[in-house]
């Protein structure tokens, strides 16, 4: 008999590789739309309406924006893939598959995280190929950016997971992204630098976890950040690690999984 | 049971499920303290009407329905203490279709061995082996929402053994299926177990628990009312029924020997044949009044009636 080990690790390999199928089969309905999405905001901004607004933090308005774009692409697809996935596994119930096998509970929640990163990180890298046709970009701290990205798109996958796991109907994991994860994307300064806001809105701002990734990333991106970067960066961690005990409690318990 | 030299070795039974309890959510108890062994290399029959706990106690095995109290080992490997080891020494094909409708049969089966440890180049040698033996090697790159009602069960099967358990639990595989592929399957599952793969098996048709298993339990209100041999609980079944169909008519027969009939209509009559009693005589005096016998049937599956019994004394 083989060890333990190594059957978590085929283990773990066949969820990822099910899932960047997954969404690769499906090209036109994850790849393509927000790719076309995105490269509408970057004609918008980038030749009616940038020009009028100006500049922003010392920067080109579509500059400034950009790698807000750019995140909010990533946070938007790296949870929508998990909770689709997931809830889809659910549905039809094919997670059977996984939870009769002896795969263990944190192989099953990587495996679906690292599936929701590929796809962020996916859509990012496909983004950024769009914002260069309407903006010159360049990259400030390839750490600070690359570790960013790769904690927030697991931060997201993780709340996908979660919706995914208590989600009983298709309205269920619709629910969250379009009331919650919108307009917090939309308010955590993609489009403005939060220092423009009103001293009660400034600080209203501060308790949206988007506002940090986003000044996170664009500090990567052009050294420019609202909020302290260090700060933001240990948020994040924090949230991931919160996340992912919540997670393996719940896979523990078999909550919306075992009756 | 195998023997080393002089010295005897007991091999730990297939499945051994010790006060097994489970109340869900709504208080609704579904069983109620089951004790069950299956030994390695049966086919073994769970029977019961619908909502008994015969799929609440497949469920608790395969780690998919959370126990309330009982134990359960595998070939003598505590499901609780070592989750992974005794997962991996059972198969389980569900009663309803649950794998991935848009991802091809090969894929679902290549998964399912990565989910059981079994690297790619190997999983594919062992698909292609099992799908040949289920007929569906050459359907191998469908869609599998495509396959037929039969070809989806087949695949079910395919996909459990692909980590070749020792066990593997079914539950009622054969539902919704014809005849044909019944029997196939019939046949495919009885070799399987020949070749020293322990089944269990809950189905519906109780012909084919009679005509599969070796052993069997009846579960009913989360409590097994009935475990023995196969053989044992027909033979409790003292008189059996049959239905003759006559080429002329039975008008003037009241009486067939020393057996009483029950006229049906003018050309069929019922026969009750106790046990230890044959039906010979039947056939002398039907030749002596003259009547000639068309046809001849059970009038009921003999275990059917014994279960409805165990069912209606239980209740």
């Amino acid at each position: 008999m083989q060890s333990l080990k190594k059957t978590q690790w085929i283990g773990l390999k066949t969820i990822i590789r099910k899932e960047i199928t997954r969404f690769s089969r499906i090209w036109m309905q994850t790849l393509l739309p927000p790719a076309i999405t995105m490269s509408l905001y970057f004609i918008l901004f980038s030749t009616i309406l940038g020009p009028r607004i100006g500049e922003m933090a010392g920067f080109d308005y579509i500059q400034f924006i950009a790698p807000g774009i750019i995140m909010m692409s990533v946070i938007t697809n790296s949870y929508s893939n998990v909770v689709s996935s997931f809830f889809g596994a659910k549905f039809q119930r094919h997670i059977e598959e996984i939870l009769v096998a002896p795969v263990s509970n944190e192989i099953i929640l990587l495996g679906y995280v690292v599936g929701g990163v590929c796809r962020g990180i996916a859509i990012g890298f496909l983004v950024t190929l769009v914002a260069l046709f309407f903006t010159d970009l360049s990259i400030h701290s390839y750490t600070v950016t690359f570790a960013v990205v790769l904690l927030t798109s697991t931060l997201f996958s993780l709340c996908g997971f979660l919706n995914a796991v208590f989600a009983r109907s298709f309205d269920d994991i619709s629910i969250v992204p379009t009331f919650i994860l919108a307009p917090m994307t939309y308010l955590g300064g993609v489009f403005y630098s939060v220092d423009l806001l009103p001293s009660f809105w400034y600080q209203v701002s501060l308790f949206n976890p988007i506002l940090y990734m986003v000044n996170a990333f664009r500090y990567g991106m052009l050294g420019h950040s609202d909020i302290n970067v260090t700060y933001a960066l240990l948020a994040i961690v924090t949230f991931v690690v919160l996340l992912t005990i919540i997670c393996l409690d719940i896979l523990k318990r078999g909550t919306g999984l075992r009756t | 049971m195998a023997f080393v030299s002089n010295i005897m070795i007991f091999n730990p039974p297939a499945l051994q499920m010790t006060n097994l309890r489970k109340t869900y959510r709504g208080r609704v108890t579904a069983l109620r303290g089951v004790s069950l062994t299956v030994q390695e290399g049966d086919f073994f029959a769970l029977l019961g009407p619908n909502g008994a706990g015969k799929s609440t106690a497949i469920g608790i095995i395969s780690s998919l329905v959370l126990k309330t109290a009982g134990e359960i080992k595998i070939f003598g490997v505590d499901v609780d203490k070592e989750f992974s080891r005794a997962k991996s020494l059972i198969g389980v094909v569900p009663q309803e279709i649950n794998f991935n409708q848009f991802e091809t049969v090969n894929d679902i089966i290549l998964n399912q061995a990565g989910y059981y440890g079994i690297d790619r180049p190997d999983a594919q040698k062992r698909a292609e082996k099992i799908l040949k033996q289920t007929q569906l090697w050459d359907r191998r790159d469908e869609i599998s929402r495509n396959l037929s009602g039969g070809m989806k069960r087949r695949l079910m099967i395919s996909r459990a053994l692909i980590h070749e358990p020792r066990l593997l639990i079914l539950d009622e595989p054969t539902a919704g299926v014809d005849i044909e592929v019944r029997r196939s399957m019939w046949k495919f599952l009885t070799d399987l177990n020949k070749s020293g793969t322990t089944i269990i098996l809950t189905t519906h048709y109780l012909e084919e628990a009679e005509s599969l298993c070796r052993n069997i339990a009846i579960i009913d209100k989360g409590e097994i009312v009935e475990n023995t041999s196969m053989q044992l609980l027909l033979r409790k079944l003292g008189a059996e029924s049959f239905i003759f169909d006559c080429t002329s008519s039975i008008s003037t027969l009241s009486k067939l020997g020393d057996h009483q009939i029950r006229k049906l209509d003018d050309h069929r009559f019922e026969v009750t044949v106790n046990q230890g009693e044959n039906l010979n005589t039947v056939f002398e005096e039907l030749s002596k009044s003259g009547i000639k016998i068309q046809s001849m049937r059970n009038k009921s599956n003999r275990l059917e009636e014994l279960f409805l019994g165990l069912v209606a004394e239980s209740a």
